[in-house]
Order: structure tokens, then C-alpha cells, then sequence
């Protein structure tokens, strides 16, 4: 099976090797329960880190993240090897979506209009628990609906 | 109960009913129009702003269509499902002679994307060899769905 996904993978000239999906599924799952968090605590703080991490996703790489290193350490090594593995480009491209909602929620949160860090963080949160039940990439599938308005 | 506990409430009901809806209708092959309609709608000129076109030919989609029937699979850069969906559409164009799979970048394509109303990758048109449309998927289809669409056709 993944020998079929590097040959396919290699045919078509996307990336060479692919990252664990389960990975980014964990992931999602640990940013649900933070963002939680910080809707129940309005506790910007949280809301900072977690813009961190989104950051460090978008800038270095999906597998490059501090819930990344919490699956590799913890998760993976009682799992099987993947089924499958997926390019890294749209969960990077997530990761980016994740942080501009992310810092137009703490924008919310620290100049007092509480009730837009709360919904930025909200969207966020939906976004992120769609990821981790599903496996829906949500800032993907918004890319080419903002395509199709914004390019002629 | 404040603005936050308000929000994460609506958010997990709002992801609950997005999930199952996405779930039951993911990859699912529905048919589109009826055979005549559409045979009658292929003498289209340009779509750009009249309705949705219910034919396409080698020009829309820059490829010869298939003799039996053509997968046209629309993908874009930031898409998961789209290497899967490739497998399953090769797979079958491999396995039925005279299916071919076409793909094709949404990005690259945006004026027949808004003429379909094409809103996520992967999306998967059957194409019968007249280039009309029979059927439409939005995510990933079975396989068995796939041939089964292309039985009816064939």
C-alpha cells in the first residue's frame, strides 16, 4: 500500500514522501481541547501559544511542531506504520488559516472586545475538531472557495 | 453562561452536524439531469455567465474524452483527498477499456469551475463520450461506486 502512494506520489511529481496523517489528526485534537480552554478561560495567554504552534506549522512544517513531537514521543510508538501517508502542503496551509484566526483572536482578547477573540477562537476550534473526527481539512477546502471570488 | 462557553457550545453542535453531513455525503456519485436535457444542452457557446453547462468537450477539459466514459477528477494544490481519489480513477481507467481519467487544476480552470459550481477538491464528474455529465462526486468515491456508474453507462 505505501509502496503504491510513493509511486503515485513519484508519477505525478508531488512530494517525495509524505507525513504520517495521524500525526496531524492528534495534532488537531490537542488544538481543540486548547482552544476549549481558552473560550471557557478567556485566557489569552493560551491563545498565544497556540499561535505559536500554528506559526511553527506554517513556517517550518506540519511535523515540525510542539503536538507533533507529543505524537512521535508518545502516540506513534504504539501504533502500527501508516496505511498511508499524505502530502504535507495542505495541513501546512491549515496551519496557516489556524494562525490568522488565532491572532485575529488574541487582537480580540487583548484590546477588551472579548466577543471576537471568542468567535475568531471559535472558528478555529471548528476547524480543528472537523480535522481531528474527520480528517477534514477545512482551510483547504475554504482555498479554492476564496479563489473562485477573489481571482478573475 | 459568558460569550466563550456561548461560542465553544455552538462550535461543537456546528461541528457535530457539519461532520455527519460531510460524512454521509462525502465521494457520493449523484446523478446529474437526464440523458436528453443534457444531450440537448451540449451545443453550448460560452457559459461564463449563462447556467451550468451539462456537457463538456476536449477543449473545456484540454484532452481527448474518453471513448466509453471519462473521470474527470478537478484537484488544487492544498488538497488531501485528491492523491486518493487519482488512485481510485486510474484504478478503474487501468481496469475498463475505453474509460480514461482527466485531471484537472481547479486553480488553472477557475471560469469551468464557477460554471459547475465546483466548491472543494476532489471533484469527480463522469463524463459519458458525448461529454455530457451523468454523474458528480464532491470528495473521494468508491471505487465500486465508480464502476458501477460507468456500468450504467457503457
Amino acid at each position: 500500500m505505501s509502496q503504491e502512494v510513493t509511486s503515485t506520489s513519484a508519477k505525478t511529481g508531488a512530494a517525495p514522501r509524505g507525513i504520517d496523517p495521524r500525526g496531524q489528526r492528534v495534532g488537531a485534537a490537542i488544538t481543540t481541547v486548547v482552544l476549549a480552554v481558552v473560550l471557557v478561560t478567556g485566557f489569552w495567554p493560551l491563545l498565544a501559544w497556540q499561535a505559536l504552534v500554528f506559526l511553527l506549522g506554517a513556517a517550518l512544517g506540519p511535523t515540525r511542531t510542539p503536538y507533533s513531537w507529543i505524537f512521535k514521543t508518545f502516540v506513534r510508538p504504539r501504533l502500527g506504520k501508516p496505511t498511508e501517508l499524505e502530502d504535507p502542503e495542505p495541513p501546512r496551509f491549515a496551519q496557516g488559516v489556524g494562525l490568522a484566526f488565532a491572532a485575529v483572536g488574541l487582537v480580540g482578547y487583548l484590546t477588551g472586545v472579548t466577543w471576537l477573540g471568542a468567535l475568531a477562537t471559535g472558528f478555529a476550534l471548528v476547524a480543528a475538531l472537523l480535522n481531528a473526527s474527520i480528517g477534514l481539512c477545512l482551510g483547504c477546502e475554504m482555498y479554492l472557495l476564496g479563489r473562485r471570488l477573489v481571482a478573475r | 453562561m459568558s460569550v466563550g462557553v456561548a461560542v465553544l457550545v455552538v462550535a461543537l453542535v456546528v461541528s457535530a452536524v457539519f461532520a455527519v453531513y460531510r460524512k454521509r455525503t462525502d465521494g457520493k456519485l449523484s446523478v446529474v439531469g437526464s440523458p436528453t436535457e443534457a444531450t440537448a444542452a451540449s451545443d453550448h457557446v460560452s457559459w461564463s455567465h449563462t447556467r451550468k453547462p451539462e456537457s463538456l468537450t476536449p477543449s473545456d477539459i484540454g484532452t481527448d474524452l474518453g471513448e466509453q466514459a471519462t473521470l474527470l477528477q478537478f484537484s488544487s494544490a492544498f488538497c488531501q483527498p485528491c492523491r486518493a481519489t487519482r488512485q481510485v480513477l486510474e484504478q478503474v481507467a487501468d481496469m475498463v477499456p475505453g474509460v480514461s481519467h482527466v485531471e484537472i487544476d481547479a486553480e488553472s480552470h477557475l471560469d469551468l469551475v464557477r460554471a459547475l459550481d465546483i466548491r472543494r477538491t476532489p471533484t469527480v464528474l463522469v463524463l459519458r463520450s458525448d461529454g455530457s455529465i451523468a454523474r458528480r462526486a464532491a470528495g473521494v468515491p468508491r471505487k465500486a461506486d465508480v464502476i458501477a456508474a460507468i456500468g450504467e453507462l457503457v
